[in-house]
């Protein structure tokens, strides 16, 4: 085991073990401090990747702004975990059944896909470094980026209309 | 070998986180002294005076007595999360400098050492990573207080600083436009063969400084812990040090900002005709620490000028100015 396992390891742990207590703890505040400590354990991850400007953004976009209207919505609603409705039973089933139902569509097409046995390179390259990341999204992948673009303007269009208020 | 590392470069870098982070301390704590000699001298008054030779150690017998007081931790409040809350306050506060370029290298021991903690890639957006997480620290201590007035200094503290966010990556974009780069030791090449970034940039520049005020949480923009509304906002609950990390949080926040406005769109530890002039590199090195800090003083002088200038801002003024321009 060099250091790189080592971290590895630990960050995997960390990541696992807080997500499950996102869905397990009783506080919805609990809950989002322990989402948060996910983003930085897969961060974590990306940086032992070398990809540093994936784990900046993700915390910068993750960690920094979602998760801080998160819990803004969620002190200022005030949840806790007497006043949280309990949900029926049959409810409960169906989401067991469509997680259980997403977990297998998920690892089924990881499976199958080619590149599964090609285990990344960790620590080594300099593919995630932001100067190569530029130059293949720009080069190699204009259109998808573009277009990915394209969407994102869409869906912001779309979230300013919903919020405007109706005249 | 299990961790086959470079072992003299763990100790430099370590040698200089310390530094780093007791040079912050210090800085912090004698801006609260300054801070008070400032607002005194605007006010036509004298300022501290009893401790020490012009009051200068006044900051020191302030850390004693918030060593020295009851801790009061609040029933019904998580009591984890309220010992969370400072320490982050002062944990985002600190991180911040590890990707500030504080001077060229110096020479010492046959090595060259950089005085920069770590030069990544993508120091400025590090930098702007670590500030975005500093508001956990007010809004985790906010929640655990189970106090309605620290929750809405809290709920502030939290709009305010997504409103200004935004802004804040705006001016910085056209700063890397220009620049093409984003480590931060890069900048402060280019700017030292060239024009400083505030030349370039002026309106960047304003809108980052206005930017830094807000995330500071510094007058006009100190709504949560507007004390005339809120009773001290987000730390009313907060007794002892615990308190004093989250007052200490805020002046080390103000001089790293002022450092990194400093770097951005002054030169960092760029000075003057220093480059042209030959020095050995050490001497350059020390002239260059010596700009940057004098920089840096200029910054937080400007800081407290303001504070006393600018009356607060009502907070629906300050989501319009946040939002609308």
């Amino acid at each position: 085991m060099n250091i790189t396992q080592i971290l590895f390891w630990l960050l995997s742990a960390m990541a696992i073990g807080s997500a499950l207590m996102v869905i397990t703890a009783k506080s919805p505040v609990h809950s989002i401090l322990y989402l948060i400590v996910t983003f930085f354990a897969i961060s974590g991850h990306y940086i032992l990747l070398n990809a540093q400007f994936l784990a900046i953004v993700n915390i910068i976009v993750y960690a920094g702004a979602i998760m801080v209207l998160f819990l803004f919505v969620v002190m200022l609603m005030n949840l806790n975990a007497e006043t949280e409705p309990q949900k029926n039973r049959t409810m409960q089933f169906a989401g067991v059944i469509a997680g259980g139902c997403l977990f297998l569509v998920l690892t089924a097409a990881l499976n199958k896909s080619a590149g599964v046995n090609n285990i990344t390179q960790m620590g080594g390259g300099n593919y995630g470094l932001i100067k190569v990341l530029g130059k293949t999204l720009f080069n190699d992948f204009v259109l998808p980026f573009e277009i990915s673009s394209v969407l994102f303007l869409s869906a912001m269009i779309g979230a300013v209309v919903i919020g405007k208020k109706e005249q | 070998m299990l961790l086959a590392l470079d072992f003299p470069l763990i100790v430099e870098k370590l040698i200089l986180v310390v530094v780093v982070v007791m040079a912050s301390l210090l800085i912090a704590m004698y801006a609260t002294y300054a801070e008070r000699k400032v607002a005194a001298i605007l006010q036509d008054r004298r300022g501290p005076n009893r401790a020490g030779p012009f009051g200068l150690l006044q900051p020191v017998a302030d850390g004693i007595k918030l060593f020295f007081k009851e801790e009061i931790i609040p029933d019904f409040s998580s009591k984890f999360l309220f010992i969370l809350g400072p320490s982050l306050a002062m944990l985002t506060a600190v991180m911040t400098s590890a990707v500030i370029p504080w001077g060229d290298k110096i020479h010492l021991f046959d090595r060259d050492i950089s005085l920069q903690i770590a030069d990544i890639d993508v120091g400025i957006l590090y930098v702007f990573g670590v500030v975005s997480l500093g508001v956990y620290g007010i809004m985790i201590g906010s929640w655990a207080s189970n106090n309605k007035y620290s929750l809405m200094g809290g709920l502030r503290a939290a709009s305010q600083i997504i409103s200004y966010e935004l802004a804040m990556g705006i001016s910085l974009i056209a700063l890397i436009m220009v620049t093409g780069n984003l480590s931060l030791k890069e900048m402060v090449l280019q700017q030292q063969s060239g024009w400083w970034n505030v030349a370039k940039q002026p309106l960047g520049f304003l809108i980052f400084l206005i930017c830094a005020f807000a995330e500071c949480n510094r007058t006009p923009f100190d709504l949560p812990e507007a004390e005339s509304e809120l009773i001290g906002g987000y730390h009313t609950e907060y007794s002892s040090m615990k308190l004093g990390f989250y007052l200490f949080a805020e002046y080390i926040n103000m001089f790293v900002s002022s450092t990194i406005m400093a770097t951005l769109f002054f030169g960092g530890y760029d000075c003057p005709f220093v480059n042209e002039a030959n020095f050995s590199p050490n001497v350059a090195a020390l002239i260059g620490i010596g700009a940057l800090m004098a920089k840096v003083v200029a910054f937080l002088f400007f800081f407290m000028w303001v504070r006393w200038t600018i009356p607060r801002f009502r907070y629906d003024q300050l989501m319009r100015l946040g939002w609308q321009f």
